[in-house]
């Protein structure tokens, strides 16, 4: 049974004390009409011996293959402490910490990670997690609108080297609002955004820019020159930034002479498996100043009635339970679980694990891009520096490639094919601490192999 | 029972207005509104120069249980926002009627008069209905 | 329960690590091509602690909580049912861990088998004609649902259609979606019984009309008996119907949305299909629509080819709302729904659906012989049901709020309390069908013995709680005076 605990005999006294003779009785307010009689598509029950077993094989089916992909997700090792310690039941079954006293262990978490992610981004407050880093660059183009004052127009400057697809959940998010989405192209040589793309911007009313670090291509953006552009100008900058690299490169609190306006990023680089796309958490931080505009939970300290210190839910006048068709935003559940993974995570890695972890993931992405373009056909697509994963050229289609590479049992990155047909025949590559002198050795072999035989045209 | 004074003028969304003597009037949320929101913890009001439409909403009044908007009684310009109120914000639950003032405005021509602002019996009228 | 634990930040100490954690160091040389204007001038201020000091502190804070594992928890609208612990081991099997999103669907046929089952399925239960899995919680499950709405409406060039009606009593979710789609809120009161005003929603709909946003069973716990009139009253004004599923758990097996004439819904894969709460989510959102809403559904979805699944894009959906979602959503998420749906099997859904409503009018009626008073008396409990405390508060000038706090100290979790806002001092109780007789006692007894006080001792009530790490917490200080992160204080 569906985990009921019910006997015969507990049914008949429940059935006695409400006054009716069956439970169907209990339904009677129901059109009968309206009433399924067996619910065809909906299989019969297994029992977890049965599931067990078909998820086994499922997953025996996917298998694990060696993989330099990135492209917005990160394989890094993940402390065995992090998920023994979040899959306990008290985090794992609690509620949203609305009775705050029943809630100290996770609103305290919360507190700790709020506090962990602003000094990461290097802004002065963090909310307690959005969906995903997609939907937190989306929420932040609302935030950015409500936020500035000076601005009426509701544009907003998208880099083409921010992630294709978080250009997609902003539109299908924020479009409906009246924000206007205007790409800013990339520099073809350079791979990042050059000053000239925003000179036709100069005078125009626009409500912010957004910016991303490293970029999906992996490159390096010159942060300060764009901050300090924007600022000039009254336009809030959007920082999009990945949380493993902040801890080598300058915080987005410090771009330029005041820093980025708004922080955000996908969170599942800190102590959070791949899992096929998800959960992960969006991270958003931000100035004091713009707190009331920030959308999401946030947790403060306060006092309790005996004086002594406690968290609980703050600032919830903007949320939607409250403010309902004037909330900032109608976000209700967050990603807590994942938000607790992360917690846990930083406190392992620590500044010194998570800055060697940073470095260890730069060191041998330089190493595989130094491997394979000594593969004759393959070079780099762009000049200038990057950081964990950068674009490569191949001399023929990527496609047929990957599918010789997997073959070999190497996931070898992402064919840029569909995303910017303009780069040619292009791969992003990736590779973090887990990769090996050796894996990077095999890759080279593998790759070497798929492009001997007949050039491409 | 919440305070409703006499010489002051009132809306159905629980502003009163006083006219002062140069001219200008000054506006806040009455006895009653703050009640129902509680402690307040957090006050925005409008920067002076704003030219406002008549219940256009202006000020934000917010409360660790709900956050209200409120509405410009009448059109015109803003002379003043309560500097005060940023710092502690509690003064509108103490003092809803003096110190505890939003803003202040200069009514566009003709406005005062035009406006169906309620008498101090008729706004309690409207607290009796809702039950205040 | 334990004392208070102190932030992390507290046990840090320069040079502490959990080294086994870190990886070797790179020389300074692999690092060169890093401009020194792009690096950081000092490692981001992280605790410093080891790895036994990390271990236990999350443990001791896990411990201040409550959770369904330790606790009855019947927070209404939420149903806090037992999370299996299947659900969570075979989610987390390695090879669907270590599956990249971007991975090539040749190595993702088990975890794509996993979710096309799923998207049956949930068609099953919902009497819906497609599925995506995508929407990350139920209020973004409610996004796409009003955005796919507005979608169908523009691409028949009705582009008048912008209002959407709510009931009064609906959560704040629906009309916070509502705006975020760019729509205008249109409320209408509910009946002395619970049910929608059906004269108030004629005179409600017209031209304007992109849809309604309903629950049923609603927010006050009860069956909208008149779902059929409402749905053809909507229709036949050009509007369409939309679900709120957050209450899915009173009909499962017993009714589909679709049935009752509901054009698209959102359910909460973490309410009615047990996946964790986790302290604030991770959810899903997955959304179900009828026929004419089929091609707005966002991207991306899972479809069968023979043997072999993918996945459908914007290429496949040409008039999709779009993505939103950096990936697919919420995969490990979806799969603990996939296997906690193949446990329960046909059969279980129906017995979730019965026994969740034979638990919550069981309670209804010991509460009501215990002296309590019921919001909607003379109508059935759903899996929910709405108790007033107003005669306590006039009385005896204790409030929901106050009983909530007090039943802390006797060991159970509070209702829901003050919503719905149309029902004063209310406790929304959902007791859920995974909870023995003797647990819905229990709770029975502590609310006769809270009420004891509240008549004989009242500042014992409300005072407290006065067993839990902290006593009442000061929300207004919190507000006032914000401490969002931690700060070193300043030796004295």
């Amino acid at each position: 049974m569906a985990f009921i605990p019910h006997t015969e005999a507990d049914v008949a006294a429940m059935l006695a004390a409400i006054g009716v003779a069956r439970i169907e009785d209990l339904f009677d307010e129901i059109p009968p009409e309206l009433r399924v009689k067996s619910l065809v598509g909906v299989p019969e029950a297994l029992n977890e011996m049965e599931i067990g077993r078909l998820m086994a094989e499922r997953a025996r089916s996917d298998g694990i293959t060696l993989s330099f992909l990135g492209a917005g997700a990160y394989e890094h090792h993940i402390p065995a402490a992090v998920w023994a310690i979040t899959t306990r039941g008290e985090f794992y079954s609690a509620y949203t910490p609305y009775q705050a006293e029943a809630s100290q262990g996770t609103l305290q978490l919360i507190y700790e990670f709020q506090s962990m992610m602003a000094r990461l981004t290097g802004m002065e407050v963090a909310n307690a997690s959005m969906y995903d880093g997609a939907s937190a660059t989306a929420e932040a183009a609302l935030m950015a609108v409500r936020a500035n004052r000076r601005s009426k127009s509701a544009r907003i400057l998208v880099p083409l080297t921010l992630h294709p697809h978080y250009r997609r959940v902003a539109v299908t998010t924020a479009a409906n609002q009246g924000v206007k989405f205007e790409e800013v192209p990339y520099g073809a040589q350079e791979g990042v955004t050059l000053p000239e793309a925003l000179a036709r911007y100069e005078t125009e009313d626009i409500t912010a820019l957004m910016v991303a670090q490293p970029n999906f291509f992996g490159r390096l953006e010159d942060v300060d020159a764009l901050t300090d552009w924007a600022h000039a100008r009254g336009i809030l900058v959007i920082a999009v930034v990945n949380p493993t690299a902040a801890a080598l490169l300058k915080p987005p609190g410090e771009w330029g002479a005041r820093g980025a306006d708004i922080a955000v990023g996908e969170g599942q680089p800190l102590g959070v498996p791949l899992s096929s796309g998800g959960p992960y958490f969006g991270f958003m931080a931000t100035r004091m100043e713009y707190v009331r505009q920030m959308p999401g939970r946030i947790v403060g300290r306060t006092l309790d009635a005996a004086g002594k210190e406690g968290f609980t839910l703050t600032l919830q006048a903007r949320e939607q339970h409250i403010r309902r068709a004037k909330a900032t935003s109608n976000i209700c559940t967050n990603q807590g679980l994942l938000m607790t993974a992360a917690t846990i995570y930083l406190s392992l890695l620590g500044p010194q694990g998570l800055v060697r972890t940073a470095a260890m993931a730069h060191a041998r992405t330089r190493e595989l891009v130094a491997a394979l373009t000594r593969v004759p056909g393959v070079r780099t697509a762009f000049n200038g520096p990057y950081f964990h994963e950068t674009v490569l050229q191949l001399d023929r289609p990527v496609a047929p490639v990957l599918k010789a590479l997997g073959s070999r049992g190497i996931l070898g990155g992402l064919d840029l094919g569909t995303y910017y047909p303009e780069l040619g025949n292009a791969l992003l590559v990736c590779a973090t601490e887990t990769k090996t002198s050796a894996d990077i050795d095999r890759y080279r072999g593998a790759l070497t192999d798929a492009l001997q035989g007949a050039r491409a045209a | 029972m919440s305070n409703v004074p006499a010489d002051l003028s009132y809306t159905k969304s629980h502003e009163w207005v006083r006219t002062l003597g140069d001219g200008t009037v000054e506006v806040g949320i009455t006895d009653h509104a703050q009640h129902a929101l509680g402690d307040l913890v957090f006050v925005e009001v409008p920067d002076a120069g704003r030219t406002v439409k008549a219940d256009e909403a202006c000020a934000v009044v917010e409360s660790v249980k709900a956050a209200s908007d409120v509405y410009a009684p009448i059109a015109g310009q803003i002379t003043a926002g309560n500097p005060r109120l940023a710092a502690e914000p509690e003064v509108v639950n103490t003092d809803p009627y003096g110190e505890g003032w939003l803003m202040r405005l200069k009514p566009a021509a003709g406005a005062l008069a035009a406006a169906a602002l309620l008498s101090a019996a008729d706004y309690q009228k409207v607290l009796d209905t809702e039950g205040g | 329960m334990p004392a208070r634990e102190q932030v992390i930040f507290e046990y840090s100490r320069p040079g502490r690590g959990a080294r086994d954690q870190w990886p070797q160091e790179v020389p300074p040389a692999a690092l060169s091509d890093l401009p020194a204007g792009l690096r950081r001038s000092r490692p981001p201020a992280l605790p410093e602690v080891g790895e036994l000091e990390a271990v236990r502190h999350f443990t001791r804070l896990s411990q201040l909580n409550f959770s369904i594992d330790t606790h009855f928890y019947p927070l209404g609208s939420c149903t806090m049912k037992y999370n299996p612990k299947a659900c969570n081991q075979y989610a987390m099997l390695p090879e669907f861990l270590a599956r990249h999103p971007l991975a090539p669907e040749s190595h993702g046929q088990g975890v794509l088998a996993c979710l096309y089952e799923l998207q049956e399925m949930l068609k099953a239960v919902s009497g819906m004609e497609g599925v995506a899995l995508s929407p990350m919680a139920g209020a973004h499950g409610e996004f796409a649902g009003v955005a796919m709405i507005r979608a169908y409406h523009r691409a028949r060039g009705d582009l008048k259609r912008n209002e959407i009606i709510v009931p009064e009593a609906a959560h704040g979710t629906n009309p916070a979606t509502a705006t975020m789609c760019g729509c205008v809120v249109r409320e209408v009161a509910v009946g002395r019984e619970g049910d929608v005003d059906i004269e108030a929603l004629k005179g409600a709909v017209g031209p304007q009309t992109a849809g309604i946003m309903l629950t049923n069973p609603s927010t006050l716990g009860v069956f909208e008996r008149r779902i059929g009139e409402v749905a053809r009253i909507v229709h036949d004004a050009g509007g369409l119907l939309y679900y709120d599923g957050a209450n899915l758990n009173a009909i499962l097996g017993m009714v589909r949305p679709g049935d009752m004439g509901f054009d698209v819904i959102h359910m909460n894969l973490h309410k009615t299909f047990s996946t964790p709460h986790g302290g604030g989510g991770p959810g899903a959102g997955a959304v179900g629509v009828g026929a004419r809403l089929l091609p707005f559904l966002p991207i991306p979805v899972v479809a069968r080819d023979g043997e072999r699944y993918r996945w459908l894009t914007e290429a496949d959906l040409p008039q999709s709302i779009g993505r939103l979602s950096a990936f697919m959503g919420n995969t490990g998420v979806l799969l603990r729904a996939y296997i906690y749906m193949r446990l329960l099997g046909r059969e279980g859904m129906r017995q979730v659906g019965e026994y969740a409503t034979l638990n919550a009018n069981y309670l209804l009626k010991r509460l009501q012989d215990a002296g309590f008073d019921a919001a909607y008396p003379q109508r059935r409990a759903s899996h929910e049901f709405i108790v007033t405390l107003k005669r306590q508060a006039r009385e005896l000038n204790v409030t929901a709020m106050d009983f909530a706090k007090r039943l802390l100290d006797y060991g159970f979790h509070a209702p829901t309390t003050y919503f719905p806002l149309l029902v004063p001092e209310c406790l929304l109780i959902e007791p859920t069908e995974t909870e023995t007789r003797e647990t819905l006692d229990a709770f029975v007894k502590a609310m006769s013995l809270i009420q004891k006080e509240a008549e004989q001792e009242p500042g014992r009530v409300t005072s407290a709680p006065h067993t839990m790490p902290v006593r009442r917490l000061d929300d207004v200080r919190a507000a006032r005076q914000l401490d969002l992160t931690w700060k070193p204080t300043a030796e004295p």
